[in-house]
């Protein structure tokens, strides 16, 4: 996984709250039982007049001139609500954003985020909103995100900062705690014999 | 002598699986069980036999054909959906390769996942229980520690058995009094989300607790815990009693002793504290629909549409300040692993009986949660009373809970659904959900508009 340390990038907006991962990628979008292949559907209702014809939709945030090669996405409050698809990880992450800012996720794609390297920065709505359309640069080391004079600090809890400043694979880490895994399952057979199960097929 | 710290359920749980810390002081969770489905398991199942890394328990981990199975009858492994079969063989085979137990298409216990999972007895109260599906909070109605994950997370806990955490906050939502006739779990948890919003869970753990709460049997249980994702919280949960053992008595994968001791331990302890507590009056709940495009968006079906967000408005065509009731709709739908199991389809068909649904319905579909849910209604002729009032009857699956580029109502539809999602496009391009009590659904698919449940009341 690649690390991410320090990244500036101009912020492209997505200002609207409860965005949800059906909108980020609709299932019909996920043709394929692989994790490639989902940049071209990345909010494909809104970001195409006609979907299938993939005819760009001007208005769209994405589509506008000025978002080209933008890293950051800026969103509004639960972003990436609903289905726990990883591909709307996947999809923003292969599109090209290495950062989400946003003022509250929802849980499971902010956890899917740092498992694949994309940060997410919690900072308040009144924060977030002049940064639109803004070069602005984000420093995990020091937690803060910096847009012209404004200085932000976020708040982001060790593990996940060291997964994400590391690049680190979190199987491989874990792999490394085998043992003691191993020493806790077998005294946990012993105290609750009921959870473990025999194949039965 | 020592006084032991008074724990919430949720504490208990955590720390009976708690195998070590991690070097920046999050935790080692063990996972008991992992559930897959067709979506997204051959994904997670082949990444996993490319880094040559197997699943550590086999014997622990389910699959399940539910997310894009073709429900019409004599279903194989075609679907609707373009591509779909790749889906459903690439599963079976990643599946068969991995040692795991798989539910295939026509089996007999295939169904939606959090359907089967307590219909089997695989999920039992105090088990850490986890899937690639942000509805396995739903199996917190057992007194289980389920939760939804990505497909990265879902590889980690088959191929470690523990996941990497940090400790979730607590909170426990009360519902004090008796739930009035023609309102239910379902409009338990929306009232929830309206009033707080649909990330007030965030970060959290919700108990769901109090008088209504006990009151439920364990399938409206269920729909309670299942709509905690759509309050953004971790998961819901339930402290296991009586009910509780008693349904899962005799389910395959439930243990033959029954009486476990450590189950009867497995509540809240007086004085343990949340971080936050929330009080609803239950007696005070009507029945609730969606207005608009988050879940959120619910409001007392006799009531009129609040002001929210433009785009909202725009999208559902309907104004703030006017009635829900009365609003004219093409479709009906009764499915998803809110509100498709046997006691939901028992109640929309006591409601149906002698009754037809209005001329103007364009679509009416009722998917039973599971093949064995299916069954039942079979027997009790069920399906019959469905059929008869002008619903079609499917074999089980997510179905049209979601449109995967197959199946889809007709063009700009609004519906009334069972279902946990109004998003915009959730079912469809264009499609206008309402979410809403199975018995919403009936009412309004009967009089053609979306209508009040508690009119058709038996007695009423």
């Amino acid at each position: 996984m690649t690390p991410f340390i320090i990244l500036s990038s101009r912020a492209a907006p997505l200002l609207r709250d409860n965005v949800d991962t059906d909108a980020i990628i609709p299932s019909r979008e996920m043709k394929s039982t692989g994790r490639t292949g989902l940049a071209d559907g990345l909010f494909a209702p809104w970001r195409y007049l006609d979907a299938a014809a993939r005819t760009p939709d001007p208005e769209f945030s994405l589509n506008r001139p000025e978002a080209s090669g933008a890293q950051i996405l800026l969103g509004g409050a639960n972003f990436g609500c609903g289905s726990s698809r990883e591909h709307a990880v996947w999809a923003l992450a292969e599109y090209g954003m290495r950062c989400v800012i946003a003022p509250s996720f929802a849980p499971i794609f902010r956890a899917n985020c740092i498992r694949n390297g994309l940060l997410p920065v919690t900072l308040p709505e009144a924060a977030i909103a002049p940064m639109a359309w803004q070069a602005i640069t984000v420093d995990l080391p020091a937690q803060e995100v910096r847009c012209a004079d404004a200085v932000h600090r976020f708040e982001i809890e060790p593990e996940p900062r060291e997964m994400l400043l590391e690049g680190l694979d979190a199987i491989d880490l874990t792999l490394k705690s085998l043992p003691a895994i191993e020493d806790w399952t077998s005294l946990d057979r012993k105290a609750r014999p009921w959870v473990y199960l025999e194949r039965t097929q | 002598m020592t006084v032991q710290k008074a724990k919430t359920l949720f504490e208990k749980i955590w720390d009976a699986h708690h195998v070590a810390d991690t070097a920046t002081g999050a935790s080692l969770i063990a996972v008991d069980r992992v559930f897959l489905h067709e979506r997204t398991g051959a994904a997670a199942l082949k990444s996993m036999a490319a880094a040559k890394r197997p699943v550590c328990d086999p014997a622990r981990v389910f699959a399940v054909m539910d997310h894009i199975v073709d429900t019409r009858p004599g279903r194989g492994d075609g679907t609707l959906m373009e591509g779909g079969s790749a889906f459903i063989t690439e599963t079976r085979a990643a599946a068969k390769a991995a040692g795991i137990t798989l539910f295939d298409v026509n089996d007999r216990d295939q169904g939606i996942t959090h359907v089967i999972s307590p219909e089997l007895g695989i999920v039992l109260p105090g088990l850490t229980l986890v899937a690639p599906d942000s509805h396995t909070c739903t199996q917190g109605a057992l007194g289980a520690l389920a939760w939804g994950i990505g497909s990265s997370e879902a590889e980690h806990a088959m191929a470690t058995g523990v996941l990497r955490l940090d400790r979730p906050k607590t909170m426990r939502v009360t519902y004090r009094g008796k739930l009035a006739p023609g309102v239910t779990a379902k409009d338990m948890v929306l009232a929830l989300i309206a009033a707080n919003g649909a990330g007030g869970g965030a970060g959290h753990v919700v108990e769901f607790a109090g008088e209504a709460v006990r009151a439920l049997d364990i399938e409206a249980r269920m729909t309670l815990c299942n709509m905690a994702t759509e309050f953004a919280a971790m998961t819901g949960i339930i402290a296991p009693d009586a009910r509780t053992f008693e349904y899962l008595a005799d389910r395959r994968y439930a243990p033959e002793n029954f009486d476990e001791p450590y189950w009867h331990t497995l509540r809240t302890d007086d004085g343990a504290r949340f971080d936050r507590e929330i009080e609803i009056d239950a007696a005070a709940l009507a029945p609730m629909v969606s207005w608009g495009t988050s879940p959120e968006h619910a409001m007392p079906v006799d009531g009129t549409v609040p002001q929210g967000p433009p785009r909202a408005h725009d999208y559902i065509g309907l104004d703030a300040g006017a009635p829900l009731l009365g609003t004219p709709i093409d479709v009906a739908f009764i499915g998803s692993c809110t509100n498709a199991r046997i006691s939901d389809l028992r109640r929309a068909a006591a409601m149906l009986k002698g009754r037809h649904i209005a001329p103007s319905i364009r679509k009416a579909l009722v998917v039973p949660g599971s093949s064995a849910v299916k069954r039942a209604a079979e027997a009790e002729g069920l399906d019959a009373i469905f059929t008869a009032a002008g619903f079609e009857w499917r074999a089980s699956g997510c179905s049209l809970c979601f449109f995967a580029g197959g199946e889809s109502f007709p063009e700009g539809s609004r519906t009334v659904s069972s279902t946990n999602r109004n998003f915009e496009g959730r079912q469809g391009p264009g499609i206008r959900t309402h979410i809403a009590s199975p018995e919403t659904v009936v009412a309004s698919a009967i009089a053609g508009m979306i209508a009040d449940p508690r009119e058709l009341l038996v007695g009423n």
